[in-house]
């Protein structure tokens, strides 16, 4: 309700905007090098593996694996206050990148490193969409 | 002769450290510089080079040697590494001496984030530190704030590989909490018991309220000149015998693990070369204390047990009062106070000096010096000693 809201919400800006765009369209967009074809998280003008300024935006599986996780208890931002205990996620990717989100859809005492993730899409303002990850059933 | 010593530490100063309101971090700054300067029994007029330990709040530009009143330097410069930057200072400031840049320098950290009116996560990490703009947005929007959750991301992962417990994170704390009741510049002098520990509440799971570093207003400054100058000043010389950095990267991909393989494994190998010395020629280590599980995962990468070992290793008490292995031995930022790396290398150079009263340890012949910045994204070594080559 007013929780999503009162969190903070990012403001996209030029460099990040197919990033946005795409969670907006629920898709997860990712940096892809078109000289080494290694990905990247987060956005960067040029490759950081190799250096070459053609990083192209592609769509990125949304399936990955859970590296580590930790359960939030303090609070250091008001727009927080409801929402501990929460978890912050690093989510191997099948792309080869991790990435930080959270993890939603069960308790966090049902986290297990190494569980199957996949990319869902939260919005929290106005034409601001999260990509969040769920645990893959079945 | 690369075990010969490239410096050497000739005068500290500690201000009072802790909830002291009201002063800048440049007041600070001239507090611990006086009284370096006092424990060197030098002048003022004698320091002609001038390193900055950037802080966070970056009030301690480079213009902060006008304000110190300094002239006529011949080497000035504001380091960053963040919590690593210490060891960094201690090379350039060695080789600069060596080069001939400067003939006695000073280094220094203050700062003074804490006010009555804020805790101490919100002064060191509060919101106003979180940008909206871009994918930098993404962190406060997931609520990533400050480092007390890529902390607890690390400490996760590890436990997870290796069955590191609460009990080992818990003892380190415990142990330091035994070394600050000895120190008088500590700031923690309350018995912590197992119980308290396990005790205390959770700020970022798996990461207790007393897995993690204080925050401290205060300043340390140190003196550094050549190891022959060192020899007619008032204090027994601490030599500069090894040291080294690493930065190894974040999470770039899928294959890199920097939360439980850190740079202190390449940074402590070529130090230990470096001063001709093995760990075992090692009394006592400082090492760099954000959080219990640095420690851990430093004393793995140093070499001192296995990788995933770390648990086991200090299981028994080893590194508090009476153990095999004292480790910071002035209560570490755990319970001591919390100067980055000026915060394991002034107790550093109190053991080399034996100078430790009540919590000297029996050996400090050669003392390890651990710096840690970012989220394990900085790592810097030194070696001190009495002695003057390894």
């Amino acid at each position: 309700m007013s929780e999503a809201v009162t969190k903070p919400v990012p403001i996209p800006d030029s460099i990040s905007a197919p990033f946005f765009d795409g969670a907006r369209q629920g898709r997860l967009m990712l940096q892809c090098c078109a000289a080494c074809g290694k990905w990247s998280f987060p956005v960067r003008e040029r490759c950081p593996h190799c250096f070459a300024a053609k990083l192209e935006w592609r769509q990125a599986s949304g399936r990955g694996t859970l590296y580590t996780f930790a359960i939030m208890h303090q609070v250091m931002n008001p727009g927080f206050a409801s929402a501990v205990p929460y978890n912050i996620a690093q989510i191997d990717l099948e792309e080869g990148v991790r990435m930080t989100s959270n993890v939603v859809g069960i308790p966090n005492n049902a986290l297990k490193i190494g569980m199957k993730l996949e990319a869902i899409f939260e919005d929290v303002g106005q034409d601001v969409s999260l990509p969040k990850f769920r645990p893959v059933t079945g | 002769m690369p075990n010969q010593a490239k410096g050497a530490i000739v005068g500290l100063g500690v201000t009072p450290m802790g909830k002291i309101y009201g002063r800048r971090s440049v007041d600070f700054a001239a507090e611990a510089i006086a009284l370096a300067l006092e424990d060197a029994g030098l002048q003022k007029s004698d320091i002609d080079g001038l390193l900055i330990n950037a802080n966070i709040p970056n009030d301690m530009d480079p213009r902060t040697q006008m304000t110190l009143g300094f002239e006529n330097l011949n080497l000035i410069n504001v380091m960053s590494a963040y919590g690593s930057t210490a060891g960094g200072m201690m090379q350039y400031a060695c080789m600069a001496i060596r080069e001939g840049l400067a003939k006695t320098i000073v280094l220094v950290y203050a700062d003074a984030p804490l006010s009555p009116s804020r805790g101490a996560g919100q002064s060191y990490a509060g919101p106003h530190r979180y940008p909206l703009g871009g994918m930098t947005g993404l962190k406060a929007a997931y609520g990533e704030f400050g480092a007390n959750v890529g902390y607890a991301l690390a400490a996760q992962r590890h436990m997870h590989l290796y069955g590191t417990t609460e009990d080992h994170l818990g003892i380190i704390a415990v142990g330091q909490r035994k070394w600050a009741q000895l120190s008088p510049w500590a700031q923690m002098k309350a018995l912590m018991t197992m119980e308290d520990h396990h005790n205390s509440r959770w700020i970022a799971e798996p990461l207790r309220l007393f897995d993690c570093c204080l925050v401290s207003n205060g300043a340390v400054a140190l003196i550094v000149t050549s190891v022959d100058r060192a020899k007619d000043l008032k204090q027994p010389p601490v030599h500069v015998l090894g040291y080294a950095q690493c930065a190894p990267g974040d999470n770039l991909d899928t294959s890199r693990h920097p939360a439980v393989e850190t740079g202190a494994k390449r940074s402590g190998e070529v130090a230990f070369r470096m001063a001709g010395i093995t760990r075992d020629d090692i009394g006592t280590c400082q090492l760099y204390d954000c959080y219990t599980y640095t420690v851990l995962v430093t004393l793995e990468d140093y070499g001192f047990c296995k990788k995933g070992e770390g648990g086991p290793f200090v299981a028994d008490g080893k590194l508090g009062p009476g153990g095999s292995l004292p480790t910071n031995t002035g209560g570490g930022q755990l319970s001591g106070y919390y100067m980055w790396a000026f915060t394991p290398l002034s107790e550093a150079v109190v053991q080399a000096r034996g100078q430790g009263g009540a919590r000297q340890v029996p050996n400090s012949d050669f003392v390890l010096v651990s710096g840690n910045g970012g989220i394990l994204n900085f790592h810097s070594t030194l070696i001190l000693s009495r002695h003057t080559s390894g």
